[in-house]
C-alpha cells in the first residue's frame, strides 16, 4: 500500500501539477496585490471630483452645519458621553448605541468659510440630528476661490459696490453667470455675491475671489459632469492655489515629464556606452569582474545618498564653479550652484545608471556570436561590427533598460528633495522666455508633490483628496511613458529579431 | 573472399589502426599530395602551418596549395581541424585570445599572417559562409552590400547593381527581388545561407571559405546550395569544409583528407574517392571510421 502512495506522490510531482499551482497562486497574489493598490488609487482618485451634494443640518442644540459629506466612519463614544447631552440627544444616543454594538455613526462635514469659522470641518454625530433636520436647499452654492479654501452659502443677492441689484436668488446667479463665467479678464471690480452663511448672517465674496461657484442641489447630471470634468481640467492645465491643496498641478506634471525625459537623454548614451566597453572591448579578468560587482553595489545604494552626492558634488562643486565663472555678477545668489533640474536628471540618471548598463548587457551577450563572426568576416572593424550588427540587434533590449530606469526614476522622490524639486515654482524649466530652456531652475514633481500634500500640508484633510489624484496622475505619467517604450520596443524586436511567420 | 584474402583485409585493417594511434600518439606523418595538384595554379600556399589554442595544439606542419578557381573540399572526423585550417585563412582564429601559430600562408604573394598585415583588408578579399546562416539585423538589400557599405561605397546605383549580381548569383534574386528592403530575418533557413552566400560573393573574393554550409539545411536547400556551389566553380576558388562525403565527392574537384591536425591525403576528388593512396583515406570515406 505504502509503495503505491509513494509512487502516486512522484508521479504527481512528476506530472508538475502542484508546482503550476504553487506558480499560479504566487502570481494570483502579486496580481491582487497590484490590483488593490491601483483600484483603490484609482476609485479615491476618480470620485475626488465628483460635486456632492451640499447639508444643511439642524441639530439638536440648534447649530446649523452647511457643507459636503467628506467621509463616514463609526467611533465608539467616551463613556459618559451621553450624560453631557440633554435629553433628545442622550435618548438618541442610547438607541443607537443600543442598536450598533455599541457604536455610533459620524459624518464628517466640509463647512469652508475659514476666515469666519476657524475651521474647514466639523465632526457632526447622526444622533444629533433630529427628524427632519436635513436638509438641501436649493441656493445653497459652492465657492472656490483663490483663497482661504472653499465657501459654503445660500445664495441671496448680487452686489454691486454696496448696492444690491437683485435680491432673489434665481436672478443673482443669472447676473452671477453673466459678469463671471461669460466675463472676460479681468473680472469685473466691486462685484460681489451675498451670502447668507449656516449661522444666518450673510457676507460678501468678492466676484474676483471666486474660481467656481455651483449651486450642488440643483445640478443635474450633466451639469454634475460638467463640474467633474472642469475641475479635471483646472487639475491638469492650472497652477496650485492654497498651499498647493486646490487648485491644478500642472507644473509638477510638466517638470516630471520634462526632469525623466532628461534623465532618460542622459542615462541611455552613457549606460550603453558603459555596457559596450565591458561586453565588448574589455577583457575580463579581476578588474573587469570589480567594476561589475561595484555597479550592481551602485544599485543597491540607497537613493538619499545619491541625493547627498547630487548636491554635493553636481549643485556645489561644478555649480558652484559654473557660477564662479559665468554668473559671477549674480553671486551670492546661486544661479547654477542650487537645486535645479539639469542637476536632479544627472542625479537620477546616476542612480539608474546600474539598470542600464547591466541590461544593455545582457542584450549584448544575447547577441549570437556567428552574427559578429560574420561581420569580421566580410571585413568590418570592431566598431564597424558593434554599431551596424551588434547594437541594433540589441536595441530592444536596451529599451528595455531604458523602460526600467524610466520607470524608477520618475517614482523617485528621496534625492529630488535635495536636487531641486520644492513646494512650489511656477516657473517652468522650459518657456517662452530667452534662452527657452532654463536647466537651473528647481522645478515641481508628483512625487514630491504628493509627499508635500499628504504629509506637509496644514489642511491636510483638505489635501487629501488630491494626494489620490496626483498619485493616480503619476502613475497614468508612468504607464503612458511605459507604454510609449514598449510599443517602440515592440516596434524594433519586430524589426530587428523577429521574423513574419 | 577466400579466408587467406579476409586475413589479409583484417591484418591491413589493424595496420591501419596501429598507424592511426601513432598519429594519435603524436608522430607526424608526411602529406600525401597527389601529382595533379602540382599542375594547376595556386592561389593559396600552405606551408609547414602550426596552430595552438593555449597549450592544445590543433594543427601540425600542415601544407597544401589551394588551385585557383576550384573547389577544394576539407573532410576528416569531427575536431580534426578543418574548421580551424579553414578559419586561419582569413585569420578568424585572431578572435580568440589563446591562439598562436606558427608557419605561413601565402595569398599570392603576400604572406597572411606576416607583419603589418592588415586584416580588414585581407578578410576583404574573402568571403565567408558559416555553419548557421547569420544573416544581420538589416534589409536584405543591408545585408547583400554590407561588405561594399562598410568598405565606404556610397553609390547608390553601384549597391544595386551589385547586390542584384550578388543575389543573381546565389540564385536567389527570383524569390526576393520585390522585398529587397525587407528585414533579412524574415527568410526561410535555405533562403537565409543563401543569402549569407549572396553576402559573401557580393565583394568578389578572391577565395571563398565555407564552413560547413549545408549542415543546418533540409535536403532541397541542400541541393541548392550545392548547385551553387558547382556554378561558382571557375570563377571563385572556394574551400569548403563537409562532414558529408557524398557532398564532398558532387561538389569539389580536390579534396583533402586531415585526421587530428594533419593532412594525411590531399588529391583530385574522383581519385581520393575510388582509389586513395593511403588506407586510412579509404577507411575513413567507406566509413570504417570516423
Amino acid at each position: 500500500m505504502s509503495r503505491i502512495r509513494a509512487n502516486t506522490a512522484t508521479a504527481l510531482l512528476a506530472r508538475g501539477e502542484p508546482m503550476v499551482w504553487l506558480s499560479g497562486g504566487g502570481l494570483v497574489v502579486a496580481l491582487l496585490m497590484v490590483a488593490g493598490l491601483v483600484g483603490f488609487v484609482f476609485w479615491q482618485g476618480l470620485t475626488t471630483f465628483w460635486p456632492g451634494p451640499v447639508l444643511q443640518i439642524q441639530t439638536r442644540d440648534g447649530n446649523v452645519v452647511l457643507g459636503e459629506v467628506t467621509r463616514q466612519e463609526s467611533f465608539r463614544p467616551e463613556p459618559g458621553m451621553a450624560e453631557l447631552q440633554e435629553k433628545s440627544a442622550a435618548r438618541a444616543l442610547k438607541e443607537e448605541l443600543a442598536g450598533g454594538a455599541g457604536r455610533l455613526e459620524r459624518r464628517l462635514i466640509r463647512t469652508g468659510n475659514y476666515e469666519l469659522t476657524g475651521e474647514h470641518f466639523q465632526w457632526v454625530e447622526q444622533f444629533r440630528i433630529p427628524m427632519g433636520g436635513q436638509t438641501t436647499p436649493p441656493w445653497a452654492l459652492v465657492l472656490e476661490r483663490t483663497a482661504w479654501g472653499r465657501f459654503y452659502g445660500e445664495l441671496v443677492a448680487y452686489v454691486v459696490d454696496d448696492s444690491i441689484l437683485s435680491t432673489d436668488s434665481e436672478s443673482a446667479w443669472a447676473l452671477f453667470r453673466k459678469n463671471h463665467d461669460g466675463a472676460e479678464d479681468p473680472l469685473p471690480e466691486g462685484h460681489a455675491l451675498r451670502l447668507r452663511i449656516s449661522t444666518g448672517v450673510t457676507h460678501d465674496v468678492p466676484l474676483q475671489d471666486i474660481v467656481r461657484a455651483y449651486a450642488p442641489n440643483q445640478l443635474g447630471l450633466g451639469g454634475k459632469i460638467g463640474v467633474y470634468f472642469g475641475r479635471w481640467f483646472e487639475f491638469l492645465t492650472a497652477e496650485p492655489r492654497e498651499a498647493n491643496s486646490e487648485g491644478g498641478v500642472w507644473p509638477a506634471l510638466f517638470g516630471t515629464v520634462i526632469m525623466t525625459l532628461g534623465m532618460t537623454i542622459l542615462v541611455v548614451p552613457f549606460g550603453v556606452m558603459a555596457a559596450l566597453y565591458l561586453r565588448e572591448y574589455a577583457q575580463g579578468g579581476l578588474m573587469i569582474s570589480m567594476v561589475r560587482i561595484a555597479i550592481n553595489n551602485l544599485a543597491g545604494v540607497p537613493s538619499i545618498v545619491f541625493g547627498v552626492f547630487g548636491l554635493g558634488f553636481f549643485s556645489y562643486i561644478i555649480g558652484g564653479s559654473i557660477d564662479a565663472i559665468f554668473f559671477a555678477d549674480k553671486l551670492p545668489n546661486p544661479t547654477f550652484g542650487t537645486g535645479g533640474i539639469m542637476w536632479a536628471s544627472l542625479t537620477l540618471a546616476l542612480m539608474t545608471l546600474p539598470v542600464v548598463i547591466v541590461t544593455t548587457e545582457e542584450a549584448l551577450a544575447a547577441v549570437p556570436n556567428s552574427m559578429r563572426e560574420g561581420s569580421y568576416a566580410c571585413g568590418a572593424s570592431k566598431w564597424q561590427t558593434i554599431w551596424r550588427v551588434v547594437l541594433p540587434r540589441s536595441l530592444p533590449g536596451i529599451m528595455t533598460g531604458a523602460i526600467l530606469a524610466m520607470a524608477r526614476g520618475a517614482g523617485e522622490v528621496a534625492p529630488l528633495m535635495l536636487v531641486g524639486a520644492v513646494k512650489l515654482a511656477p516657473e517652468l524649466p522650459v518657456d517662452g522666455v530667452f534662452p527657452f530652456v532654463h536647466p537651473e531652475r528647481s522645478f515641481m514633481h508628483l512625487g514630491f508633490h504628493i509627499f508635500d500634500l499628504g504629509f506637509q500640508s496644514q489642511n491636510s484633510e483638505a489635501a487629501k483628496p488630491m494626494v489620490f489624484t496626483t498619485t493616480m496622475l503619476l502613475m497614468g505619467i508612468i504607464l503612458f511613458l511605459n507604454g510609449a517604450a514598449i510599443y517602440f520596443r515592440s516596434h524594433l524586436t519586430r524589426k530587428f529579431t523577429g521574423s513574419k511567420f | 573472399m577466400t579466408a587467406n584474402e579476409a586475413k589479409e583485409t583484417q591484418m591491413a585493417e589493424t595496420k591501419t589502426m596501429d598507424r592511426l594511434a601513432s598519429i594519435a600518439a603524436g608522430e607526424i606523418v608526411e602529406t600525401r599530395i597527389h601529382p595533379e595538384l602540382a599542375e594547376e595554379e595556386s592561389i593559396l600556399d600552405i606551408s609547414d602551418f602550426n596552430l595552438w589554442y593555449g597549450e592544445k595544439q590543433a594543427l601540425f606542419d600542415v601544407s597544401m596549395t589551394l588551385p585557383r578557381g576550384k573547389v577544394t573540399a576539407l573532410i576528416g572526423p569531427s575536431g580534426c581541424g578543418k574548421s580551424t585550417l579553414l578559419r586561419s585563412v582569413n585569420r578568424m582564429n585572431d578572435l580568440i585570445d589563446t591562439v598562436r601559430i606558427d608557419g605561413s600562408m601565402n595569398l599570392g604573394e603576400g604572406n597572411i599572417y606576416g607583419p603589418g598585415v592588415d586584416v580588414i583588408e585581407l578578410r576583404r578579399r574573402m568571403g565567408m559562409v558559416f555553419q548557421k546562416s547569420n544573416p544581420f539585423p538589416m534589409s536584405i538589400f543591408d545585408n547583400v552590400t554590407y561588405p561594399l557599405q562598410i568598405n565606404g561605397e556610397r553609390n547608390k546605383s553601384v549597391l544595386r547593381d551589385v547586390c542584384e549580381k550578388a543575389l543573381r548569383g546565389a540564385a536567389l534574386w527570383d524569390e526576393v527581388s520585390d522585398r529587397l528592403q525587407e528585414s533579412a530575418l524574415g527568410m526561410s533557413g535555405g533562403q537565409q545561407q543563401r543569402l549569407c552566400i549572396a553576402r559573401a560573393i557580393a565583394a568578389e573574393p578572391e577565395v571563398l571559405l565555407m564552413d560547413e554550409p549545408c549542415s543546418a539545411l533540409d535536403p532541397i536547400a541542400t541541393t541548392r546550395v550545392e548547385e551553387l556551389i558547382l556554378s561558382l566553380r571557375g570563377e571563385y576558388t572556394v574551400l569548403i569544409v563537409t562532414h558529408n562525403m557524398q557532398q564532398a565527392s558532387r561538389v569539389s574537384d580536390y579534396t583533402a583528407f586531415m585526421y587530428l591536425g594533419q593532412v594525411l591525403e590531399y588529391g583530385p576528388t574522383a581519385r581520393m574517392f575510388t582509389n586513395p593512396l593511403l588506407q586510412e583515406t579509404e577507411d575513413y570515406i567507406t566509413g570504417r571510421f570516423g
